[in-house]
């Protein structure tokens, strides 16, 4: 099985995998980092939401033998203590119902923020689109959004 | 309001304590029953266990409070709002409170199920006079302490005070009380004096779930534990004839293949692996019993309106009668398909039988049932068993069914070997226990004015609704009334779907009270007001609605939606409904736009009792609501060969962030002992949306999912 160095969140890692293996794995059964979560497998629901190179990217179709050299950063890494703008908005508002899909909907509207600093709604709601959240809290997402925005 | 569920509750029994050897207080207590005569809760919390006690309350000699909470979550929010009811009777601040899940469960748990919007209402008593009775027990051992009644002593955020002004924390008196009396008559708190229900409380996993920490079964590892991958038959009413493994074993990481049944599970060092080793199986299916489709349905179910193999739920007057003296009659048909779960996180279980004992992890509504079956399955002594709940990615119904747990025990059992069943996404909505597609035929008379009879028929695949249901209203409101039931029994599995019946149910009744409206030419909330006169002072002990509640509910829901008095190009539309106990209406407010109607906004009236945690109630009000529009919208899933035709989300709708409206919600502000918030929101919203697209288009929605009828790409908001 080859074995690949991986930069996530600041450290290298060195994980033995086959070459197709999709990162989201790697990640949850490789290096017991299972706030990436699995939801669909085909990059449909957003819930396996990660940054690669700062780009909100699904880990669920990307393959292990794709990542040399970029740089991954996980739900465990966005922040030390969970006080991202952004989570704590989601603390704020309490966002979660289920709370399984939130890791993913965080990362997105994490990247998000960075290339749009001042949303309105529709931006808003039109970055969030590809993440579902099968509990709905879709109003509070855009409301802690909004709020991450503006504390960021 | 009757009640036919007055909750026997004996203060003698339910509450036991002891000391702690590490110090502090330890409080078991059970929600429903006595305790048995002999029990004590441990003196050590490693031994901690469910067999003896429903759920337990550590206090600590620094004061703090652990509160092992006994249900199940599933994203309904009882994690954090059935510890409030304990804290708020034990006078303690919130801050100082750690809400623990009550970890193992074994047979003697008596709602440790989630379902039926039921855990809070059925909590509100018990949970409180645990608090309460915890509560006299300290300020007993502070007053023995003192020398005084304990009458004159007064407790706020975990300090008890005498009249001389002396005070005493909680924890400084917890060995004392621990081995007190367990007194019988406590008193509760006026609601106005309330401190922690009513006041907004985050989820008690909130840091947890925004930094990613493992709180969710397919989160759950141990040492040597095999993920397994299974594969089922791709089609209902299909089993296995032969299969081939050579190829699946050959696979990178996998370590064996098994067959169970007519299932062939796939054990590998790694959920990819087993994936992987599942798709490499080659496999001979054969058709056992027939290989339905949706078409076949449509026919059966349309047959068996026509026809009159009926079960009679209700019968009041004579509906034929009424029919035939009628100034003006209106009968509708209002379809509906089959609709998976979808929870977001895919079932998944882990077990470990071993020759002494079985370990079972994972997200489950319904523990206690679980583990009985799986004992009886294996053979064992439920007394071998232990299950442990994890947060649950989502519930919906899905995981009311422990198919998945059985799953993994018998491949444990099979393997010699810790497992983990994960099912994919596509395992996860071809395997399911469906929400039935059902249809709905509705007539109604009227005569003078006035309507006269009212006959509800529903055709259903497997079972028709139950309980209370054919007693919603308009049960009661008018006076010649009847609802029939007939099924057919398909190979297809079905189930409990989030407000089982009623999600459709209420749809179409409040689609059909809409036209009803218009041909009597009556205001359509007037018409429900009218009805609802004929319901007071019933003593009907079968009608739990309360015609006053709902009334309540109207009329608020009027006054914050404008109702009738929207804005020029604003399309209103209205429900209301109760079901789960709970009083609710709703208006949608639709826009066109581009030619498409888009739901843009909805007002929410909720009559739930007491709101013990604003917060969760309000996320639980508004997912119910989108959840309720989404499937309405676009949820179904057609069967052709017996094969379900959606397997993942890019062949299954659900409703996505730029299709969401905003809902505005309001409770009603009253001192009723709380309801479940978990899904009454949802059923009323079809018809609310149905009625606003019917305002706005001219064109009246009879079958669900409404894209389909609508001759639109996309309706977005």
């Amino acid at each position: 099985m080859p074995t690949y160095q991986l930069k996530i969140n600041g450290n290298t890692q060195t994980v033995q995998a086959d070459s197709d293996t999709p990162l989201m794995w790697v990640l949850r059964d490789n290096l017991n980092l299972v706030g990436t979560k699995y939801g669909c497998g085909i990059a449909q629901c957003g819930t396996c939401t990660v940054h690669v190179d700062g780009v909100a990217t699904r880990s669920c179709l990307l393959q292990v033998s794709q990542l040399q050299g970029m740089e991954i950063t996980t739900i465990e890494g966005l922040s030390e203590h969970g006080t991202h703008p952004v989570q704590e908005a989601w603390k704020e508002i309490d966002v979660p119902q289920c709370g399984y899909c939130q890791a993913g909907q965080i990362m997105t509207a994490a990247a998000f923020l960075k290339t749009n600093k001042n949303p309105n709604a529709s931006d808003i709601r039109t970055a969030m689109q590809g993440n579902i959240c099968r509990c709905a809290s879709y109003n509070s997402i855009e409301k802690a959004v909004m709020l991450a925005a503006k504390n960021s | 309001m009757k009640s036919s569920n007055n909750i026997q509750f004996s203060r003698r029994s339910f509450l036991r304590t002891s000391a702690l050897a590490s110090g502090g207080m330890l409080v078991g207590f059970n929600l429903f029953n006595a305790c048995k005569p002999d029990v004590k809760p441990p003196v050590d919390l490693s031994l901690l266990n469910y067999n003896d006690f429903n759920a337990f309350i550590k206090i600590s000699d620094d004061g703090k409070v652990t509160i092992f909470s006994p249900n199940p979550e599933i994203g309904q929010g009882v994690k954090t709002s059935m510890p409030m009811l304990i804290a708020e009777e034990l006078d303690v601040a919130w801050s100082d409170v750690h809400v623990a899940q009550g970890a193992l469960d074994t047979k003697n748990f008596t709602r440790q199920v989630a379902g039926g919007s039921q855990s809070l209402r059925q909590g509100w008593e018990p949970l409180r006079q645990t608090g309460a009775t915890a509560r006299q027990m300290l300020v007993n051992a502070a007053a023995a302490r003192w020398g005084v009644d304990a009458s004159e002593c007064t407790t706020k955020e975990g300090v008890i005070k005498n009249a001389n002004g002396d005070e005493l924390g909680y924890g400084e008196v917890v060995h004392e009380a621990a081995a007190l009396e367990v007194p019988e008559d406590v008193k509760l708190k006026d609601p106005k004096d309330f401190t922690i229900i009513g006041k907004g409380q985050s989820n008690v996993d909130i840091d947890e779930i925004v930094t990613g920490k493992p709180l969710f079964g397919l989160d759950y590892k141990r040492e040597g534990m095999q993920y397994v991958s299974v594969l089922r038959p791709p089609a209902f009413g299909q089993v296995l004839e032969s299969f081939d493994d050579s190829s699946a074993r050959s696979v990178n990481g996998v370590n064996d293949v098994i067959r169970f049944g007519d299932k062939i599970a796939v054990l590998a060092n790694s959920t990819w692996s087993a994936m992987k080793g599942k798709k490499a199986l080659k496999v001979e299916w054969k058709q056992d019993t027939k290989a339905e489709s949706t078409e076949m349905h449509d026919k059966l179910l349309m047959d068996l309106l026509d026809g009159n193999k009926f079960e009679t739920f209700r019968k009041d007057g004579d509906v034929n009668k009424a029919f035939a003296e009628a100034d003006q009659i209106l009968e509708r048909t209002y379809e509906s398909p089959f609709l998976p779960h979808n929870c977001m996180e895919p079932m998944n279980f882990f077990a470990n039988v071993t020759t002494d004992k079985i370990e079972l992890v994972g997200p489950i509504q319904t523990p206690a049932r679980t583990a009985s079956r799986i004992a009886g399955m294996l053979g064992r002594d439920e007394s071998e068993i232990t299950l442990e709940m994890t947060r649950m990615g989502g519930g919906f119904g899905r995981r009311l069914y422990g198919d998945f747990a059985m799953e993994a025990a018998e491949i444990s059992h099979l393997a010699k070997k810790p497992v983990q069943v994960v099912f994919s996404r596509e395992d996860d909505m071809a395997a399911g226990i469906y929400r039935p597609a059902i249809k709905y035929r509705i007539k109604a008379a009227v005569k003078e004015g006035k309507v006269s009879a009212y006959h509800l028929k529903e055709a259903a695949i497997n079972s028709n609704m139950y309980g209370l249901i054919p007693n919603f209203f308009p049960a009661g409101a008018v006076a010649n009334y009847q609802v029939d039931g007939a099924n057919y029994k398909s190979n297809i599995t079905t189930g409990a779907w989030r407000a089982p019946y009623t999600n459709f149910l209420a749809s179409a009744e409040q689609s059909f009270f809409d036209e009803l409206a218009e041909l009597m030419e009556v205001d359509r909330i007037q018409l429900h007001l009218d009805l609802l006169q004929n319901v007071k002072g019933t003593t009907d002990e079968r009608i739990q609605y309360s015609p006053e509640r709902l009334e309540g509910v109207i009329k608020k829901v009027v006054e914050a939606s404008n109702y009738g008095k929207s804005k020029e190009g604003v399309y209103q539309g209205f429900a209301v409904y109760y079901c789960h106990n709970t009083h609710v209406a709703e208006v949608a407010d639709v826009v066109m736009d581009n030619g498409f109607p888009v739901v843009k906004k909805v007002t929410c009236v909720v009559d739930c009792g007491i709101v013990v945690n604003p917060l969760g109630a309000e996320n639980q009000v508004v997912g119910g609501v989108i959840d309720g529009i989404g499937h309405a919208m676009y949820g179904e899933l057609t069967f052709d060969d017996g094969e379900p035709q959606s397997n993942n989300f890019n062949s299954y709708q659900l409703i996505r962030m730029n299709q969401t409206p905003q809902v505005d919600v309001h409770f009603i502000q009253n001192n009723i002992a709380p309801t479940g918030l978990g899904e009454p929101t949802l059923p009323p919203v079809g018809g609310a949306i149905s009625n606003a697209i019917y305002a706005a288009t001219g064109k009246r929605l009879y079958k669900q999912p409404f894209i389909n009828n609508l001759d639109l790409e996309q309706v977005i908001g």
